[in-house]
């Protein structure tokens, strides 16, 4: 082979190569890992259920049949039924829908509010990063739960103002991370050049910073969307979410509770649904967390 | 010391302050006239007159808050307008359930998670350690309100061991009022020993890596002397300021353990207070927590101060 055809091949895997093999690393290094394999199935077979619910559910799950009312697992209705007849399977089927959407919601609005924060607070710094790490600070003060069970009060009981109080309340987060990947990136070499070639903040905020940022807040994204979906159920269990006919987990939960002794079927699916989701979110973020992890190499 | 303290406090301040602005300004998330959420939307002109004059609503944003805040500063959290009494006393009333149940709850989650810890650390990559981190990672999954019912189910209606819920105070019998807050305390603190369990094997995992432990090794001292002696005294200290911070947690995870085993602290106050549209209770509550937090954060510092001659030397 020629000098001039080595350096080719070389400027080729410069340019190309790294990227590619670097994104093919951390898919090989998040197969190898069992447990997140296994959150991956998990979350990919729950999402399945709540597109397809529809389909999948042998009865509508807001249909009432006082022929029905508080039977237990059978061959007609597999994990029994409710206070009001209506089938626990279809409802576990539907009440996904609005557990996963609360998640990735909730998890939404915060990195949309928070991270343009914390990359802001970050990149500017001085008196303005003093100044948003106080309310930041003071706002993380204030338990998670606590904080949306106030707002949510506030706004008033719904799905879509439950989704945005645990929005707002995890947005801190978002932005206390992204503030402090920031801080380190912004005194990368690449960041230093593109300034120096009088390129404007906000393309080195949007091009340059950000996407550097990015694996861990997606890591967290994804251990937030477990934190949120079990928030979501303790808001509408406290009657602050989706409110009735509408099924979801936290609801079902909550309607349970009056009928432990005489239907306990009806307090057991929500729960093990909410739980299998919640450690399905956990396994893949901690998957995620080794394969983006650069210390494993 | 006299010196990190005042200057720790000091720079809570602001904090402290941001909290109260933070909490004081979910009045204006409220849908429309506070005056009519108060009275309903037929009320009397006259009367949302004397409600807006009563409570200052007529006057501005800013100057209302400064008008809270100086209230708050001599103990007036406002009134409650279910009940119409302050709002202050019902939190002194309460405040002490919650803390007992969040103590009763942070000494089993020691108890569980810091022994669990150590072992699994020791025994890294068997099956102990293994089983350890499903057990915990199943606890941060399991929600506890969930856990809570289905304990009741199994001890309480099923086996009849514990009563379903309730709370008795000390004062009237110690092991009555410990048997009651036993599968709450249990329930609030699960997640906790599993946050406790993993931090503890892995500030275990650092320590042993050192070379005070090698060397103690090296002494021929026995696997237990340097676990217990060496190893553990020093992974304590993360452990312990850790603890101290998860106070606040283990409050917001009350108002769910409060619901479900219907015990009367703070948390069924904040659940009923939003139900009863009692806004002052619900902005009391909250405020309640995140000077909670902010006091356990200023505590865990002065401990780490008092317990780690590094940060004494680097600090004065």
């Amino acid at each position: 082979m020629t000098a001039v055809a080595e350096t080719d091949l070389a400027e080729a895997e410069l340019i190309e190569e790294p990227p590619r093999s670097n994104a093919r690393r951390v898919v090989r290094r998040f197969m190898r890992n069992r447990a997140a394999v296994v959150g991956l199935v998990i979350v990919s077979l729950f999402v399945l259920v709540a597109l397809l619910a529809p389909l999948l559910a042998p009865f509508d799950p807001l249909k009432t049949n006082w022929l029905t009312v508080r039977k237990p697992p059978s061959a007609a209705h597999w994990l029994g039924t409710d206070d009001l007849g209506r089938d626990a399977l279809s409802r576990l089927m539907y009440g996904a829908r609005a557990s996963l959407m609360a998640g990735v919601v909730s998890v939404f609005i915060a990195f949309v509010i928070g991270v343009p924060i914390g990359l802001l607070s970050g990149y500017v710094g001085k008196w303005f990063d003093g100044a948003v790490m106080r309310v930041i600070d003071a706002l993380l003060a204030v338990p998670f739960l606590i904080l949306a069970i106030a707002l949510a009060a506030f706004l008033g009981p719904s799905l879509t103002n439950a989704m945005i109080a645990l929005g707002v309340s995890a947005a801190p987060l978002f932005a206390r991370l992204a503030r402090g990947q920031t801080l380190v990136v912004k005194v990368e070499e690449y960041v230093e050049a593109a300034r120096a070639i009088g390129a404007p903040h906000w393309l080195i905020l949007t091009r340059h910073i950000f996407p550097n940022t990015l694996p861990p807040l997606l890591v967290q994204a994804t251990l937030s969307i477990a934190t949120a979906i079990i928030a979501e159920a303790a808001l509408a269990f406290l009657g602050l979410g989706q409110q009735a006919p509408a099924p979801s987990w936290g609801s079902m939960l909550n309607t349970a509770r009056s009928f432990l002794v005489q239907a306990p079927w009806m307090a057991v699916w929500p729960g093990i649904a909410i739980f299998l989701t919640v450690l399905g979110f956990n396994l893949l973020g901690d998957g995620l967390h080794d394969a983006l992890d650069p210390k494993d190499e | 010391m006299l010196r990190f303290v005042a200057h720790r406090v000091l720079i809570s301040i602001p904090t402290l302050l941001v909290i109260t602005l933070v909490v004081f300004s979910l009045q204006a998330l409220l849908p429309g006239d506070i005056a009519r959420v108060m009275m309903g939307e037929e009320a009397d002109p006259a009367a949302l007159a004397i409600i807006r004059a009563k409570y200052y609503l007529d006057q501005p944003f800013f100057l209302r808050y400064l008008r809270w805040l100086w209230g708050l500063l001599g103990g007036d959290f406002g009134e409650s307008l279910r009940i119409r009494q302050p709002v202050a006393p019902m939190l002194v009333d309460k405040l002490p359930v919650t803390l007992h149940l969040a103590a009763f709850a942070m000494l089993i989650s020691l108890a569980i998670g810091i022994p669990a810890g150590i072992v699994s650390a020791i025994k890294r990559g068997k099956a102990w350690d293994y089983s350890a981190n499903v057990v915990a990672l199943s606890g941060i999954s399991i929600p506890n309100f969930w856990l809570g019912i289905m304990l009741i189910l199994f001890f309480s209606v099923h086996l009849g061991w514990l009563p379903p819920g309730g709370y008795v105070s000390p004062r009237e019998g110690i092991v009555e009022s410990h048997l009651h807050l036993l599968m709450p305390a249990f329930v609030l603190g699960a997640a906790l020993a599993a946050a406790m369990m993993r931090h503890t094997r892995s500030a275990m995992l650092g320590v042993m890596r050192q070379d005070y432990v090698r060397t103690a090794r090296a002494k021929g001292l026995s696997e237990r002397t340097i676990i217990l002696k060496h190893a553990l005294r020093n992974a304590l200290v993360p452990i312990i300021t850790l603890g101290t911070l998860q106070f606040g947690t283990l409050l917001a995870g009350a108002v769910l353990t409060e619901q479900v085993f219907n015990i009367p602290g703070l948390g069924k106050l904040i659940v009923d207070g939003v139900f009863n549209r009692d806004y002052a209770v619900v902005q009391a509550v909250t405020l309640l927590t995140g000077l909670g937090f902010i006091l356990m954060s200023l505590l865990a510092d002065i401990g780490y101060f008092i317990v780690n001659p590094k940060v004494r030397t680097n600090t004065l």
